[in-house]
Order: structure tokens, then sequence, then C-alpha cells
């Protein structure tokens, strides 16, 4: 990881990415991560699934790369249309694209991957009202619901509960991924909703650091990059757990 | 300027499919030709200014032309780090239109108000400002900001240019109004927008010195005309309804410098509210020096 933060918001939102990226997303859909401080898990995953042929991982975090701890506003990257890193803008670029579908004729899904972050922003909460207003169908929201944030817990410093309630409320078609980090947890909220006619959001609820004993729920996690001595362990520990 | 744009935004509309015209709920009694004519592709996003910008850029991302419609201040402080990360640095081709740029909401008071939008505007990446001098010059302004493919701002005022100051010049980022009649010019004046129209006619009647209109920020190509005027006069007075900070005098001292031109700079701009009161846009154009009694008196200073 080359000396890069956010390893805990990438771990936990890497299963709900490979999901999307392996198993929901055809050629013409888009993904927007609006949590882009999870840059690493973005990268790594489009990579393994044929999406990031212009670039080589192996810059990510280096001088003259394309691929910055955020992800880039270049256009460089086809499957990355817009870059983010600023929290609350995802969902209405994501808003935007799916609107587009009504005046070219064009039909595709896209998918956005907000965080608790992304929930304190008003902007997120102006592109629901806005998704909802006008039945954007082709949209689907995933929120990496870690319950960690920058300095703190979730819960403590604006507490998005009951957050099924809120984006309900708003007009979506609401459905919980339990275990976030599970494959199976992930596909069955997606089943759940997936012939909504309204546009749909699925709370998945993940750890940070997810996989990493000494990573999970701390909130010192969310910017610390790894020493050696924290990358050995946690590859032992991926490797114990036949994951390596 | 509202009805001439809004004319030429139907026109524009009906030809061009790819048009979105988006709206932060205003527009009251000036848009209703544009709604009729665009119908689904006129959009009220609602009082939501930063997801109006991030919509449009999704818009423009899929080959759309989107144009998001507020006033002045409205469209540009509040959505700003939506204007700077999702239109700027990607530069996405978003219009963003502004009405009532300066003072022109005047009793409205200062939340209503766009004195630092070329400011904030014009130091972002790709960014153009266009900025009609008089009603008339809308149409030409209207074709420039949508020639320019990329992210860009028309503000919006309100201007009559006489029937007796002769004949406009077309639009252009910079324009030559008035040309001296002696020698060696008094001044070089140059201006931004409508304000400058309390100069006409009666600095053209003098002949004592060039006047220049600017309408598009950041400058672009200095003409030569100007240059060459400035080298004649030595002074430099610019003229415009925007703060000091990153407005028009700034810009043109710098790159004057740059040209190596020596020269004196005397600047009447937006002085904001200096004494906490508030009233018309003429009232505030007084206060800031800026009116046609205070600009004759301005030049008579300078020029003695």
């Amino acid at each position: 990881m080359a000396g890069a933060g956010h390893i805990g918001s990438s771990l936990s939102c890497l299963e709900i990415l490979v999901d999307l990226c392996f198993d929901r997303m055809e050629k013409d859909d888009v993904l927007v991560l609006s949590k882009g401080h999870a840059a690493a898990a973005l990268y790594t995953t489009l990579s393994l699934s044929d999406r990031l042929p212009e670039t080589d991982l192996s810059t990510f975090y280096k001088d003259g790369t394309v691929l910055s701890a955020h992800p880039p506003c270049s256009g460089a990257i086809r499957a990355i249309p817009f870059g983010t890193g600023s929290l609350g803008h995802g969902l209405g670029l994501a808003c935007g694209i799916a609107f587009s579908c009504r005046f070219t004729g064009k039909s595709f899904k896209v998918f956005a991957v907000l965080s608790d972050g992304d929930c304190n922003e008003g902007s997120t909460w102006e592109a629901v009202l806005f998704a909802s207003q006008q039945k954007l169908s082709a949209l689907t929201v995933v929120v990496d619901l870690n319950s960690v944030q920058g300095i703190g817990y979730t819960k403590n410093i604006l507490n998005l509960e009951p957050i099924v309630d809120k984006w309900t409320s708003f007009g979506f078609a609401v459905a919980v991924a339990e275990d976030g980090n599970d494959f199976g947890s992930l596909s069955r909220a997606h089943e759940t909703v997936k012939n909504s006619a309204t546009p749909r959001c699925i709370i998945a609820r993940t750890v940070k650091g997810h996989g990493i004993s000494f990573m999970e729920n701390r909130v010192e996690w969310h910017y610390l990059p790894m020493q050696d001595e924290h990358y050995a362990q946690a590859l032992s520990e991926l490797a114990d757990a036949g994951l390596d | 300027m509202r009805k001439e744009f809004s004319s030429w935004i139907e026109n524009f509309g009906r030809k061009e499919s790819r048009f979105i015209f988006l709206t932060g709920d205003l527009g009251f009694g000036a848009l209703e030709n544009v709604q009729a004519a665009l119908q689904e592709r006129f959009v009220n996003m609602g009082v939501c200014e930063q997801n109006m910008i991030s919509v449009a850029a999704g818009l423009a991302q899929r080959g759309l032309i989107p144009l998001c419609y507020s006033i002045a201040p409205f469209a540009v402080f509040r959505p700003y780090e939506q204007i700077r990360v999702d239109v700027a640095l990607h530069r996405m081709n978003v219009k963003i239109v502004g009405n009532g740029g300066g003072y022109g909401y005047g009793i409205m008071g200062a939340t209503h108000h766009a004195l630092e939008d070329i400011a904030v505007l014009s130091v972002l990446q790709h960014f153009a400002c266009f900025i009609p001098l008089c009603n008339s010059d809308v149409d030409g302004a209207c074709e420039a900001l949508f020639r320019y493919v990329g992210p860009s701002y028309l503000r919006l005022g309100f201007g009559i240019w006489p029937d007796d100051a002769g004949e406009l010049e077309g639009f252009k980022p910079i324009r030559k109004l008035a040309a001296s009649r002696m020698p060696r010019p008094k001044a070089t004046i140059v201006g931004l927008g409508p304000v400058l129209l309390n100069l006409i006619p009666w600095i053209l009647e003098g002949g004592e010195t060039d006047v220049f209109a600017v309408s598009q920020m950041p400058l672009v190509d200095l003409s030569d005309d100007l240059l060459v005027s400035l080298r004649a006069s030595g002074l430099l007075w610019v003229i415009e309804e925007h703060t000091a900070r990153g407005g028009l005098g700034e810009h043109l001292a710098a790159r004057m410098a740059q040209e190596g031109v020596p020269f004196r700079l005397y600047h009447t701009h937006a002085l904001g509210y200096p004494d906490g009161l508030y009233g018309s846009q003429s009232y505030h154009q007084t206060r800031s020096g800026l009116d046609r009694v205070s600009l004759q008196q301005t030049f008579r200073r300078l020029s003695s």
C-alpha cells in the first residue's frame, strides 16, 4: 500500500465494489465512488475486473501517477467518470448521469457508493430529493455504513439512524445488507429491490478495516498509513484466513 | 437583459436538442417562453443549487449541454465547490447564468448582490466569464457563451446603449467604444459591464479619452489599440461594479505590467456597504462613485 492512508475505509467497501464490478455492472453501466478516499479499493477492483487498462497499479501514490490518493479529475480513466474526494458530490453527479438517459434515450444503470460522511453532507440530501422527484430508476445507491467517520464514531457525531427510515421516507426502495462485507448479504439486498421503479438504496452495514484485526472499528485507521510491521501482520492474517 | 436572454435561449433550445435548461426555482415572469419551448428539457431543480451544478456536470459528461440559471449570488457562491470540482476541474461544458450581477438586485440587499462573482470564477481552471455591456449585447454574449466549449458563466444585468451614441460594435472580448480626438488621450478608460454606460454619451462628446469595454474574463489577448492607448496616456482608469480584489482592475494591471507598459492605475469599483445602508442599484453605485455624476467628477479630477 506504499504508505497510503484511508486503508480502513477501503477495506470496509471492498466487497461492495467487487459485488458491483463482478456481479452487477454490465458494459455500459456507470460507477461513481462518492467516498473517494477509498480509491485504493476502487483502483484494485477496476483493475481486477479489466476496467483499468490505462495505467499500472504500482504507480499508486507515487509522483507522476494518474492514480492519486483520491480518484482523478483528469478524465484519464474511462471507468472513473468523475474524480471525487470532497464528500457530498458523488450522488448528485450520479443523478446527472442517470437523468441523461431521459434525453438521450440510452439505457444503462448507475451505481453510487456513499460513506457515513457523505450522509452528513446537505448536498447528498439535495440529490436524494432530486432522484426521488425524477424517479431515477436507473440509480442504485450503496451506503457503506461502517459507522466510523474522520475522527470519531458516527453515532456520536451526527447520528444517521434510523437511516433506513430516512432513505425510505425520501422515496427510495431500501434494502439492508446486514453484513455488508458478505457477498451473499449484499446480493440478497440488491435482489430485494432490483425491480423497483424508484431509485434504490442498499444500506450495507460494514466494518471499517474489515478483515484486519488491529484495524477493525478503530477510528485511527480512517487515516493511518501502514508501517512495515502493520503490513506484515495484515498479510499474515489474510494468509491465515486463506485470502492471501 | 433577462428578456433578451430568454428570447435567445428559446430559439437556441428549439434548434439544439442536447440543450437542457436547469433553474434553481427562479425566473418567474421571465422564463415561461423557455419552459414552453423546451418542455421536459426545462427542469426546475428546486432551491438546491449544489445539486443543480452536480447534475449539470453529470449531464455534460454524457454529451448534453446543460445551463444552470439562478440569480447571480445563488448561482455562484452557494455551489462554489461543485463548480470548482465537478465542472471546472473536469472541464465540463456547463453554462452558469447569473442574473443581477453587481448591485443589480438593489434594495433586495447584500445577500442578493454579486460583487465578487468574476473574481471567484475567473480563477478557476478552464473558466470563461462573459459580461454583456448592454441589453443589445446579450445575443452576441450568448453566442460566445455557447461557442466556448467548457465551463463558463454569463453575468446578466441591465443597460441600454443610447441611440445618440452611435452604433455599438458586436460582442467581443475587448471593444473600443470611443477614440480620443486628441493626439494624446488624457486617460485610457476600461470598464466591465453596464456600469460603463454611466460614461455614455458624455465621455464620447468630450473626445479626450479612449474608452474600452471588456466583456470576457479572464482577459484573453489584449488588443493592440489598448496597448497603444495606454502607452500614450499613461493613465489606466478601470471602472467596474465588482470588488477591487480579483476584478478587472487587478487582472488588467497585471497584464499591462507584464507587457512592460508604464502607467498609473485609478480604480473605481464597488465598495460593498461602507455605511451599512442599503438601497437601489443606483444608490449603491453612487456610494461607490460609480454613478454618472461621480464619474464626471472623477474624470475632471484625473484630467486636470
